[in-house]
Order: structure tokens, then C-alpha cells, then sequence
């Protein structure tokens, strides 16, 4: 029996106490859940998209729940780098967790100033690229959705950071493996996968879209089957680690992305269900390796047992 | 602000659709002020699975906690259901509530429809005699007894077809009381649906009477990390920008809002 598993994790060079971190733009900026538990126990903290200016976001309604999930069109609205550094990293620097920095840009130069604005910035750990926002005009869609555009975008940033850079691939294309393998040769360290599915809802009685902006990104337990399958594909198909984003509620949620491949896994939605959904599934994944016999975590990345293989 | 399971104590249909809930959680009804809210999660599924946000419509001692709702879709039906004895998953109290620490004035509660839940808090908490409480609803049989809810304040009513009290919207009555009390310094502390909001909008503006507003949004999360429940907001006028009602309100002064393109 194992009293006290190892559940750290490495991704690339970057070493986290757990496998669990807070999805971009699902944690604010950190504080917003402070008061409601430690968030020294997370294993990561990824914070809200930065651009370079700040932005104001899209016009509401933004958000709209739909059958076990929700669709949001925030427009990434944030406070920009400059807010960032001097009103959000000090506190976040406080804490005893990795800080993952979330970037976007409106074209591969912004890219590449945002990643160099972070060069030497004590207390940001890595880089998160989103290449993969569906709420945006001239989003990051535009690069995250080709695999030669996603090549380029990674390629800058990686020139300038002095930190890991992990892409976070987006859903809405037809072979997610095509865009993870492009932005491995790139150089990313590691891949964030999935980013929301684009979809829509309709108010029948107005006639009118439930979103100001239309469209929005499909979030929440409604698309963890999906998220699933691209992260089991995706991992199979490139050698750096994939980090599982999509639906997680719970630890069992969890535990499915890794041993499909995962070796960590972002909580979105379910920070906004359950404000405590990260700490809940830490514990949850100490308490299966306690009971399973696991020593370690990370033996368990990939495991999954396909009737091929008997 | 805190997130806890509490127990129900009890949860009565008050008048059609419209229900009281009850239940214990003194950290919360010590902390809580009128016009804050809560994110209720009404039930353990995923569907639905975000939380619902409801004001808070009064505390009482020892720790109780009274949330006056209306049966609106899926979530507010589930919650309708639950029963004394049953568990819910409470985060709050959230926002900024009203400014109830400016005695002196003479101030109008006005309230429309499902607008009265916490208005309903803040006339309990505004402990001064001069206070006019005006509430419009639809019908008659929309109305509810402030006794029902544990409010002993007189309530002077309007009908939009005229089966109880003043016939007619409730702004239009206040505007009549406003003229009455021409030689007071008056205050409007308010909440309704936007075209009751956008009516107090030109009172305010017409007889220069400071005005706060309680705003309704879809929320996700309740506390300013999703960013999803945003208003326009009149500071810029070349220039777009947002307030989030569940941070920078839901309490605004009605000025702040931009009410031609909300």
C-alpha cells in the first residue's frame, strides 16, 4: 500500500506539486478565489489571456448556460501587460505555486513583444500561448486554426522567452494531431489541449442569439468526451507533454485525461461550479494512488490499456 | 464571503411563483449587507451546473438567511422543490451592497416586480422614519404580504392594470410623492426591470435626486473572474467600457450606467 504518493509532475523543465492548475480566464487573476481556499496547494496558476494593451472585451450578454455547460464570448477582456506586472504579479508572487502566464496577441510581433515583456520576470513560471480563442475578431484563431501560421507563432515566441512556452491548441479544426505536431517542431515545450468549441444558442422568442457576440466557446462537462479524445490523439501523436483542458469536475474526470495521456490537467468551469473543484481533485487523485497502490503519478500518464494491446 | 452547504429551514410558495427561502448560516447573515447577493447552487448535477445568483431579501436572528425568488427557468424551478431539511451550496455574501450609513435624507425604496427581494433588506436595515417604500407589479395576485417575508414597513402599491393601489407604473407614482417632498432632500435607492430603471434614469435626472440601482445579469461565477455579466457603462462617452455587476455592483449609482445602450 502507498501512504504518500509522489503526485508532482514535470512538464518540459517546469516542475509543479500536482498535476492540477486553473484554467486561463476561469481564475481571474488568482485573488478573485483567495478567501475561499489556499491557493498555495494548487499545482499551477494560470491566469487570465494578457495582451499587450488592455482590452475591453465584447459587448454582453457574454455568457449563456446550455445543457451541461456554457458558452462564453468574453472577448478576452483584460487589464494588459503593464496592469499585469505592476497590480496583479506582485501578489500572485506571494504565493507558494507556480505562476503560468497566458499571452495573445493580434499578430506574430505581439506575440513576440509579450513574450520577450516577460523575459527575466521573476515569479512567472511559463508561458501559455492562445492561439486559440474563438471570441475575437481578428483572433487567435486565425494563426491557431493553420498549422504552418501555429509553427510561426511558436517559433517567435519560444526566440524570445526565456521561459517553457506551452500552446494551447484549439478544437475547431478537422486533425487536432496535424496543429500539435507543427508546434512541437516550433519548439513548444509542451501543449495545452482543448481550448472551447465554437458554437451558439438562440432565444426563440426574441429571435435573437443569446450572445452579444453571436458566437462563443463551449465549455464545461457537456464537452469532456470530446476534450478527451483529442488529448488521447494529440499525446499519442507528438513526444512533449499534454496538458488536458475540457470539462474536468472531479478528480475521476481528472484521472481519465491522464491516463489517456494527460500529464496534467487544467479545471476551468468548474471553478465557477465549484470554487473548490481543484482542491477537491488533488485530494482526489492523492486518495486513487493511495488506493490503486501508485507510487508515483506520473506512471499512470498514458496508461490507458486499448483492447489492441490485449 | 464565504462558500458553505447550509440546511433549509424552509421554502413556501408566497404568492404564484414566487418563493421564500430560508436558511441558517450565521457567517453569512453577520456579514451580509442589502443589495449583496449569493451564487446558490441548486443542485449536485451538471444539469444545470452553473450557480444561480439571488439577493438577499433579509436576515433574521440567530443566524437566518431569507432569499425572496421567482420561478424563472430550470435552476429556480429545481430550487423551488427543495424542502426543509435539504442541503445547499451557498457562496456569498457578493458585491457591493447600498450605502445605508447616509441618514438625513428622506429616501425613496421603490421596487419593481421580483425587484422587492432586496429592497425588502434594505428597509429593514434603514432604521429611520422617513422612508416611503413604493413597489409596482403586473396584477394584484403578484403582490406580496411584506408581513409574509417579515416586514413590518408600510408599502404603497401600483398596478400596471390598476387591481390594487395606483393605477399605473410605479415611477409615475414616485413622481408624485417626489413632489410632495419637494422640500426634503430626497435619495431613490431602487431595483426593477431595466424599463422601470430607465424610467428613474430621467427622474433622477429631471428633479436632480441622487439615485442607486440594483442591476440583473446572467452571471457565471459572482466573483469578477469570469468577466460574463458586464453593463455598459456612461463614464466614456467616445469610448466602450464595462462594469461587472457582481464586483463593481450590483449596487451602481444610476448615473454610471449607460441606460441608451445597455
Amino acid at each position: 500500500m502507498t501512504i504518500n504518493p509522489d503526485i508532482s509532475v514535470l512538464l518540459s523543465s517546469l516542475e509543479l506539486k500536482n498535476p492540477v492548475m486553473t484554467a486561463s480566464g476561469t481564475f481571474g487573476y488568482g485573488k478573485e478565489f483567495e478567501t475561499l481556499f489556499d491557493l498555495n496547494r494548487l499545482g499551477a496558476i494560470v491566469v487570465k489571456g494578457i495582451s499587450l494593451k488592455p482590452m475591453k472585451g465584447n459587448p454582453p450578454p457574454r455568457i449563456v448556460e446550455t445543457p451541461a455547460g456554457m458558452l462564453n464570448a468574453i472577448g478576452l477582456a483584460n487589464i494588459g501587460i503593464e496592469g499585469f506586472l505592476k497590480d496583479k504579479l506582485p501578489w500572485l508572487n506571494t504565493l507558494n505555486t507556480e505562476v503560468i502566464v497566458n499571452i495573445y496577441g493580434h499578430s506574430i510581433n505581439e506575440y513576440g513583444e509579450l513574450a520577450s515583456a516577460f523575459k527575466g520576470v521573476k515569479g512567472v513560471s511559463a508561458i501559455e500561448v492562445n492561439i486559440s480563442c474563438p471570441n475575437v475578431d481578428k483572433g487567435g484563431l486565425v494563426f491557431g486554426k493553420d498549422p504552418e501560421m501555429s509553427g510561426r507563432v511558436t517559433e517567435t515566441v519560444v526566440k524570445n522567452t526565456d521561459k517553457p512556452v506551452i500552446v494551447k491548441l484549439t478544437p475547431n479544426v478537422s486533425d487536432i494531431t496535424q496543429l500539435a505536431k507543427a508546434v512541437e517542431q516550433a519548439g513548444a515545450h509542451a501543449l495545452s489541449v482543448i481550448n472551447t468549441l465554437t458554437g451558439m444558442a438562440v432565444d426563440i422568442n426574441t429571435r435573437r442569439p443569446r450572445l452579444g457576440n453571436i458566437s462563443g466557446g463551449l465549455s464545461g462537462p457537456a464537452i469532456k468526451p470530446v476534450a478527451l479524445y483529442m488529448v488521447y490523439q494529440t499525446a499519442r501523436a507528438v513526444k512533449i507533454p499534454v496538458i488536458g483542458i475540457g470539462g474536468i469536475l472531479n478528480a475521476h474526470d481528472a484521472l481519465e485525461f491522464m491516463i489517456a495521456g494527460a500529464s496534467a490537467v487544467q479545471v476551468g468551469t468548474a471553478n465557477f461550479i465549484n470554487p473548490r473543484a481543484t482542491i477537491e481533485i488533488i485530494e482526489g487523485i492523492g486518495n486513487y494512488c493511495i488506493e490503486k497502490g501508485i507510487n508515483k503519478i506520473k506512471d499512470i500518464v498514458g496508461s490507458l490499456i486499448t483492447a489492441r494491446q490485449g | 464571503m464565504i462558500e458553505t452547504y447550509v440546511k433549509i429551514l424552509s421554502n413556501t410558495c408566497i404568492t404564484p411563483g414566487i418563493f421564500l427561502l430560508r436558511f441558517s448560516s450565521p457567517g453569512l447573515a453577520a456579514e451580509a449587507k442589502p443589495g449583496q447577493f449569493i451564487m446558490v447552487r441548486v443542485n449536485d448535477g451538471i444539469d444545470p451546473c452553473l450557480r444561480r445568483p439571488f439577493s438577499i431579501s433579509g436576515t433574521e436572528e440567530e443566524g437566518v438567511v431569507r432569499v425572496l425568488y421567482k420561478v424563472v427557468g430550470k435552476g429556480t424551478e429545481i430550487l423551488s422543490n427543495k424542502r426543509a431539511g435539504d442541503r445547499l451550496s451557498v457562496l456569498g455574501p457578493l458585491g457591493k451592497g447600498f450605502d445605508i450609513t447616509d441618514p438625513g435624507q428622506h429616501l425613496f425604496i421603490v421596487a419593481g416586480g421580483i425587484g422587492i427581494a432586496p429592497m425588502f433588506f434594505l428597509s429593514q436595515a434603514v432604521n429611520k422614519k422617513a422612508v416611503t417604500f413604493l413597489a409596482g407589479f403586473r396584477r394584484s395576485d403578484e403582490i406580496m404580504d411584506p408581513a409574509s417575508v417579515g416586514i413590518k414597513q408600510d408599502i404603497s402599491i401600483a398596478t400596471d392594470d390598476g387591481s390594487m393601489g395606483y393605477h399605473g407604473r410605479v415611477t409615475d407614482l414616485l413622481e408624485q410623492e417626489i413632489i410632495k417632498q419637494r422640500d426634503n432632500a430626497i435619495a431613490i435607492y431602487a431595483c426593477g426591470p431595466l424599463p422601470m430603471l430607465k424610467a428613474l434614469s430621467s427622474i433622477s435626472n429631471k428633479y436632480r435626486i441622487p439615485c442607486k440601482v440594483s442591476m440583473e445579469t446572467f452571471m457565471a461565477c459572482g466573483l469578477g473572474a469570469c468577466q460574463g455579466c458586464v453593463v455598459r457603462s456612461a463614464s466614456a462617452l467616445d469610448q466602450i467600457s464595462y462594469y461587472h455587476v457582481c464586483k463593481d455592483g450590483p449596487v451602481f449609482d444610476i448615473n454610471e450606467i449607460d441606460w441608451d445602450n445597455i
